[in-house]
């Protein structure tokens, strides 16, 4: 018994997973995009800052308006998509070539695809430290959450741990909301997101602390503040330390890619530290060693929302060619020149050598 | 400040001198010229070019690799601070020697709460976020009706390098 089918099953309706969808779509693919979030647009609806990148990333414009954008012109092909949104595909049965999915807590179903795009996205990593279980440490993700889709403050003074791109952005943010940051402090030597972004927070007087990180937080029922340690360039704790009030402790100390399906579905996955975590091997079409799956974005390898989109679309592409559908596959070339414009610069570096490693020229030799 | 010191600053995002991409207008030109001038500060090579491609002068020059620092040919600079409103990075400003014998008006992206007025009071600030001097809102403006206003603000003409942010206040 199944209760859903579609020629391509889209995992996620994030940035990649819409412009996957959206590619898939346009060619006339029956596409299913399955969400487990209540709406679609994944990280993109609560992204209030301005994209980089080029006109065709969308820079200059707002995440939340390129959700927008995106489920616009998912509607144009509206007959071939269906969306099912609260529904978390639980699990990937090679042997029926069947998913398993949850909508709600108490609705189950079967989904049979002929192909499947993988774009699961990331999860947080938080860091231990002593009391991290006391109520006031957050993700980051949730703190943006709480601010840019709920309209609600998660407290009055934050301590930022981590000035990546999140940290520094959701820093911006935090004090758009009107919230005080007390400081960001970031075990490297330097920031490790845009430059431009720390200077922002710099100029309103926010404090970065390089080479230091939490030792600890403090506080009675609640978080109270937290001690903060200076490290030395080996990343040890030179004894400097300093008590910093607070009732938020924002984690922003990166993501992991979400991969379980990928795992499930057999696909060869392999640690590469700068895609920060367990990545399936792909080739140039975004497709992993199993021929019915490809897969797109953070759950690839973690990196900037304008990459997770053009590799959507590739794998979008890809798919709907695999299957007959008239594709356009003169676009690949130029979807990976923009991949490789974004990766070019020294941000890029990393993202480079990581995909470097997990890159083959094609699956069938 | 020693140069170990100067790096740790900058690494945090603080400029602390002029590099590709963080450039002061040329001096004879900038003291002379109505409306002022464009002041990228934009040090790192980062894949984003809508300051080239918002300029409707010409002046930022188009970017041949678009992780290039934006270069800029300041004779073509109106002052006009659509990059200001455009960059996503908020890394442009324009600052106005001509507007009076001891002020400069300082054109800079905002986007916080609330929003000041014309002829409100508000703080000055360098790139630490330590005020340098008080100063008058001139004029309010929303170039790309995208809610980045550009805040115009009058200011003594010393801190034509420094000034950079602004904080509102209940100051009279």
């Amino acid at each position: 018994m199944t209760d859903f089918t579609a020629d391509i099953l889209v995992v996620g309706g994030g940035a990649a997973g819409l412009s996957a969808a959206s590619e898939a779509a346009s060619y006339g693919s029956k596409v299913l995009i399955v969400e487990s979030d209540l709406e679609l647009g994944g990280q993109l609806v609560k992204q209030t800052h301005k994209f980089f990148g080029s006109k065709d990333e969308y820079a200059g414009t707002r995440g939340y308006k390129i959700a927008d954008i995106l489920l616009d012109e998912i509607k144009e092909n509206g007959q071939n998509v269906r969306i099912l949104t609260n529904t978390a595909v639980t699990g990937y049965y090679m042997e029926d070539n069947t998913f398993t999915a949850m909508r709600g807590e108490e609705s189950y179903m079967r989904i049979k695809a002929r192909k499947a795009i993988i774009a699961t996205g990331a999860q947080e990593r938080l860091i231990p430290f002593p009391n991290n279980d006391l109520p006031g440490v957050y993700g980051a993700g949730a703190v943006q959450t709480l601010m840019n889709v709920y309209g609600v403050t998660p407290g009055r003074r934050v301590l930022m741990v981590g000035a990546g791109n999140i940290g520094l952005i959701v820093s911006y943010q935090l004090m758009q909301a009107g919230v005080e940051v007390a400081a960001v402090v970031e075990a490297m030597p330097k920031v490790g997101g845009y430059w431009v972004h720390a200077a922002k927070i710099r100029r309103l007087g926010v404090p970065i602390l390089l080479r230091h990180s939490i030792k600890e937080a403090f506080g009675e029922k609640v978080i109270e503040g937290a001690v903060i340690m200076e490290l030395d360039d080996k990343f040890a704790p030179t004894g400097k330390e300093e008590r910093v009030s607070c009732d938020v402790i924002c984690m922003a100390v990166g993501l992991s890619p979400t991969t379980e399906l990928l795992s499930h579905a057999g696909c060869k996955m392999k640690y590469v530290p700068e895609l920060c975590g367990f990545v399936a091997e792909r080739d140039r079409t975004m497709r992993t060693s199993n021929p019915d799956f490809w897969s797109a974005g953070d759950a690839m390898g973690i990196e900037e929302a304008s990459a997770a989109m053009v590799e959507g679309r590739i794998a979008g592409l890809c798919a709907a060619q695999s299957l007959g559908f008239p594709a356009r596959m003169e676009k690949l070339d130029e979807y990976w020149a923009r991949l490789d414009h974004l990766r070019a610069g020294e941000v890029g570096e990393k993202i480079r050598s990581g995909i470097g490693k997990v890159t083959c020229g094609a699956w069938e030799a | 400040m020693n140069e170990k010191e100067k790096e740790s600053l900058f690494n945090s995002g603080v400029l602390t001198g002029e590099l590709p991409g963080a450039v002061r207008p040329p001096q004879d030109l900038w003291s002379g010229k109505k409306a002022g001038l464009v002041i990228v500060e934009c040090p790192q090579r980062i894949p984003c070019n809508p300051c080239a491609t918002s300029c409707p002068a010409g002046s930022i020059l188009p970017f041949s690799d678009i992780n290039d620092t934006p270069k800029i040919e300041y004779s073509k600079c109106t002052g006009c601070a659509i990059c200001v409103a455009a960059c996503p990075g908020l890394a442009c400003f324009v600052v106005d020697l001509t507007f009076s014998e001891d002020k400069a008006l300082y054109k800079m992206p905002y986007e916080m709460l609330p929003l000041p007025e014309k002829g409100d009071t508000v703080a000055c600030l360098g790139r630490q976020g330590e005020e340098l001097a008080r100063g008058t809102v001139e004029a309010v403006t929303q170039p790309k009706r995208d809610k980045t206003y550009v805040v115009h603000v009058s200011a003594p003409k010393e801190f034509a390098n420094d000034i950079r942010a602004i904080r509102t206040g209940d100051w009279a």
